[in-house]
């Protein structure tokens, strides 16, 4: 027994040390390195054979020059801003489309629910990459909203909408909508019909009912699919890349193109080395919004 | 409670349904388009499902990204199964809280940074990157999602199941297995389509996980789709759409039976009772 | 429905007196879902101070009717008023009547305070008034310690306690109870009645509350409506409604009962003389009206009204004999079911005065058991 123990704890343990956790290192280690035109494209690189010694000499030639390099150039910087910033606006977005379909789904006849349910998925399982690409087609200078707008004469030129912040904004409502409206969903399917009675009973109208008991006892969900839409869309690298061109500004895109079109593999490490740093605080946001409410069911 | 849809569910339900469907439908209809031009209708016509079928670099892609899925999903289901073993089964033990850790923070963590730093370790390692690394790299994100999965439906578990089959003689090895595995069997099974699909959609973390010899699906989707529209993508999208949707309806329809059919086993067996 | 008193008076009984106003009027009302008749052409009057109980089994229609008190549904037909008042198109919200749900729907995002003050917040009452009501509704339910709480860091009696406070904060004329107590054990439920009836005395306030639990509709409330599918059977002071029901239904849902068909063979004065068995006494006992021989009826006697004993009483009007099938040892009561010639089997109370040493009978003891003629009622419906 206790060698099955053993043996069940350490595989995926020593998995996921070497193929996560290692790999972190790495990252930091490189962070810390100066470019150089080799293979691998920077020093230093730890030599084992120098020893003790060795190990010494590799930790004193490690600086902190790409970091401050990144505060300098404003490039990155304004990246990162820039990121946060289109992440909470398209979070809030989503929340304003994601919030009524959550509550039509909790208050539509029982029967229906699972189907809805099923159709609120189902994209979640179809490509990632198609249904933002299926947004390249609408929003285009010949795209099919322009084409319908021209049509019906609400506009006389074609608008530009991809390549702009605005088809960013898009592109993470439609594919993060999902993760909003399931766990508000949730929240808002538990919730007893006697308390807006109640409500109603001590002299709220229904608008009030809703706003002073539904959306308080909905907040765990709004505060998670917040969170489940904020945090992935914050390095979110394929949306702008497609929709965003090359005015949208992301930092998952800067370390995309750090890394594999100017090869500065220290820069794009010390990008990510800082992006994890900034996420840090919104997913321990997360992880402990979770662990209360988990307690709170408990 | 409520046997009808009032007029502003109805309306945010359509509205809200119309907004997650239309894009994927004006996607399919115009991939019976005649034309080059993919926003130009002229005609209805299926050559691009034609060309599609006939260009080898997709299918190549396809062929390899099925086996990369295939082999990923069901190490990860392996090893993800026993990962939720371990956090919710395995007591404490030196290092638990890293382990947690370790286990949630690939679900949080941009694919950009999950991608480069596993590239740096194949690189450090000195592997050869292609099929073999994209494995290693879907298997490790995959095994997690699995074992958030299998561990919710675990700690939901019953343990007086597990403990009479422990008082009626097995090993607690035997007991998890005979018992415990065969009542959380669909978890596993939803772990590993999960497993499945993302490796099947994941396009960063295969870019930095691959080496020119290998190209996934995505990946050729992506460069394609780069330089701008592309009738032949249409028409892929759309026989992808096809296959999901037809899985997930019969999936959902097969579930559903099988628990109508479970309450009326029930019912007759509580009328009998 | 007009059952004459059993008691005096002179006690409070508005029912009673015709120049009443009712504060309530169900006026041939009307309730339907689909095509399901929830309440069937029902009309009620409820007055002013008054604790008044809807007890009936559950889908009776108790709980719609209440519900068409609150608001929370309309009548298909008929008219509801409210001190004269028509209540149709009022919404819940515009109403003098406030309700304490059965799951007591406190608001978990808020304090126990937050709750009380809730109703108060949405009314005309100054904001410097607030704070006075809610600890003066907190002192009246003795729950001043938890103001600051969460409803789920208190127990049931107490949450019980605040959404009776929070119901009463606004001073309603009309205070509806669903269920009230049904989520308490059975010794807080009865401690809680008792608290109830203190507090509705104290405010004057009119409660209608609605049970299924009828020795909960007999302890708290002045006037008892026992209901079955839609239509009221009998409205009347729990004392009526137990000594004189005026159905097998009410006497059956009320109490323990033993209830003999028969053939009526003589009715004078108000006194009947009842057959029903071969071979066996008839019985003499009460009725309301006047019955014609040959009339099928139903002899109801509460179970504590019949007496045992070893030898025929010598000056019973209704003695019968039989066998001791079973005994019940209950502590304060002890139970018997005697077996009659013809197989029926009727039940006995007998309060253990004594401390038990030996039991008088024990199984298979032939014994008499009498009743007198006023302690059965004759029923015909």
């Amino acid at each position: 027994m206790n060698l099955r123990r053993l043996l069940l704890i350490s595989v995926p343990y020593a998995w996921l040390l070497l193929l996560f956790l290692v790999p972190f290192g790495i990252v930091l280690k490189i962070s810390l390195s100066d470019q150089a035109l080799a293979i691998p494209p920077y020093t230093p690189t730890f030599d084992l054979a120098a020893g003790w010694q060795g190990f010494v000499d590799f930790l004193s030639k490690l600086d902190f020059e790409n970091y401050s390099w990144l505060t300098q150039d404003d490039l990155y910087w304004k990246a990162y801003l820039s990121s946060l910033q289109i992440a909470a606006l398209s979070t809030v977005l989503t929340l304003l489309v994601g919030y009524p379909i959550a509550y039509g789904m909790a208050n539509a006849p029982t029967e229906w629910r699972p189907t809805l349910m099923m159709l609120v998925i189902l994209p979640f399982w179809t490509s990632f990459l198609i249904r933002v690409y299926a947004w390249i087609g609408i929003l285009g200078q010949n795209g099919y909203l322009n084409q319908l707008l021209l049509w019906t004469g609400v506009i006389d030129e074609p608008l530009v909408m991809l390549n702009t912040p605005f088809a960013v904004y898009i592109g993470i409502v439609y594919t993060y909508l999902p993760f909003m409206v399931l766990p508000i969903y949730a929240t808002l399917e538990k919730l007893d019909h006697d308390l807006l009675e109640a409500a109603e009973d001590l002299g709220c109208s229904r608008f009030q009912a809703f706003w002073l008991v539904t959306v308080p006892l909905s907040k765990p969900g709004i505060i998670a699919g917040s969170f489940l839409v904020f945090i992935p869309a914050v390095g979110e690298f394929v949306i702008p890349s497609l929709l965003g061109g090359s005015r949208t500004l992301m930092i998952g895109k800067v370390l995309w193109d750090e890394f594999f079109s100017n090869r500065d593999w220290p820069t794009a490490s010390a990008v990510a080395v800082l992006l994890l740093l900034i996420l840090i605080v919104p997913i321990v946001l997360f992880q402990r919004h979770q662990q209360k409410m988990q307690e709170l069911d408990a | 409670m409520n046997k009808r849809f009032s007029w502003f569910n109805a309306t945010s339900l359509t509205l809200g349904f119309a907004f997650l469907y239309l894009p994927i439908l004006i996607l399919i209809i115009y991939s019976f388009n005649e034309s080059k031009l993919v926003t130009v209708w002229a005609g209805f016509s299926t050559k691009w499902y034609g060309v599609l079928l006939h260009d080898q670099a997709y299918l190549d892609a396809v062929k390899i990204t099925l086996k990369v899925a295939v082999v990923s999903s069901t190490v990860a289901t392996i090893l993800g199964t026993m990962a939720a073993w371990v956090l919710v089964r395995a007591g404490r033990f030196p290092g638990r809280t890293l382990f947690s850790g370790m286990i949630y923070a690939p679900l949080v963590v941009p694919d950009v940074i999950t991608g480069l730093s596993l590239l740096l370790l194949f690189i450090a390692m000195g592997l050869d990157r292609g099929v073999g690394t994209i494995i290693l790299a879907h298997t490790t994100f995959s095994m997690c999602y699995v074992s958030v999965v299998v561990s919710s439906r675990l700690v939901s578990f019953d343990m007086s199941l597990e403990e009479a089959a422990l008082d009626l003689g097995c090993s607690p090895f035997d007991a998890f297995r005979s018992v415990t595995l065969p009542i959380i069997a669909p978890a596993v099974i939803s772990g590993w389509l999960l497993s499945f699909t993302l490796s099947l959609d994941d396009l960063v973390i295969s870019s930095f996980a691959s080496g020119p010899s290998a190209t996934t699906l995505p990946m050729k989707i992506f460069s394609q789709v780069r330089l701008g529209l592309n009738p032949e993508v249409n028409a892929l999208s759309t026989i992808m759409i096809a296959i999901v949707t037809i899985g997930v309806v019969t999936s959902s329809v097969l579930t559903k039976r099988a628990s109508v059919r479970r309450q009326r086993q029930e019912q007759a067996a509580l009328a009998q009772g | 429905m007009n059952s004459t008193p059993a008691v005096a008076t002179d006690v409070f009984a508005p029912w009673e007196d015709p120049g009443a106003t009712p504060l309530i009027r169900f006026d041939h009302v009307t309730k339907r879902f689909g095509s399901f008749t929830a309440i069937d052409d029902l009309s009620l009057d409820i007055y002013e101070r008054e604790f008044f109980a809807l007890l009936g089994p559950s889908g009776c229609g108790k709980t719609t009717l209440m519900r068409m008190l609150a608001g929370f549904e309309t009548p298909t037909e008929g008219l509801i008023t409210l001190g004269g008042q028509d209540l149709a198109g009022v919404p819940p919200n515009r109403r003098p009547v406030n309700m304490m749900f059965q799951s007591y729907a406190l608001f978990p995002h808020l304090t126990v305070a937050d709750n009380i003050a809730f109703g108060l917040k949405r009314s005309d009452m100054a904001k410097s008034e607030i704070a006075g009501r809610v600890d003066e509704m907190l002192a009246l339910v003795q729950l001043s310690k938890f103001a600051s709480r969460k409803p789920h860091q208190i127990s049931g009696g107490q949450r019980q306690r605040v959404a009776l406070a929070r119901a009463l904060a606004k001073a309603p004329k009309l205070l509806l109870l669903d269920e009230p107590l049904a989520a308490l054990d059975k010794k807080l439920r009865e401690e809680t009645q008792f608290e109830l009836m203190d507090i509705q005395e104290k405010l004057g306030t009119t409660f209608v509350i609605v049970t299924h639990d009828q020795e909960e509709a007999m302890t708290v409330a002045s006037r008892v409506a026992v209901m079955d599918h839609g239509r009221l059977v009998q409205v009347a002071t729990p004392e009526v409604i137990y000594e004189q029901p005026n159905s097998r239904y009410v006497a059956d849902f009320i109490g323990d009962v033993n209830l003999i068909e028969g053939r009526v063979l003589e009715c004078t004065g108000g006194k009947c003389r009842i057959s029903w068995a071969e071979g066996v006494d008839p019985v003499t006992a009460i009725a309301s009206e006047t019955l014609n021989k040959g009339d099928s009826c139903c002899i109801a006697v509460r179970p504590e009204k019949l007496a045992i004993s070893a030898q025929r009483p010598p000056d019973a009007v209704n003695a019968l004999s039989g066998k001791v099938l079973d005994i019940g040892y209950l502590g304060n009561i002890s139970t018997y079911h005697v077996g009659m010639p013809g197989g029926r089997v009727l039940k006995v109370q007998v309060a253990n005065h004594n401390r038990l040493a030996r039991r008088p009978f024990t199984w298979d003891d032939e014994v008499w058991i009498s009743f007198t003629e006023t302690a059965a009622v004759v029923l015909t419906s």
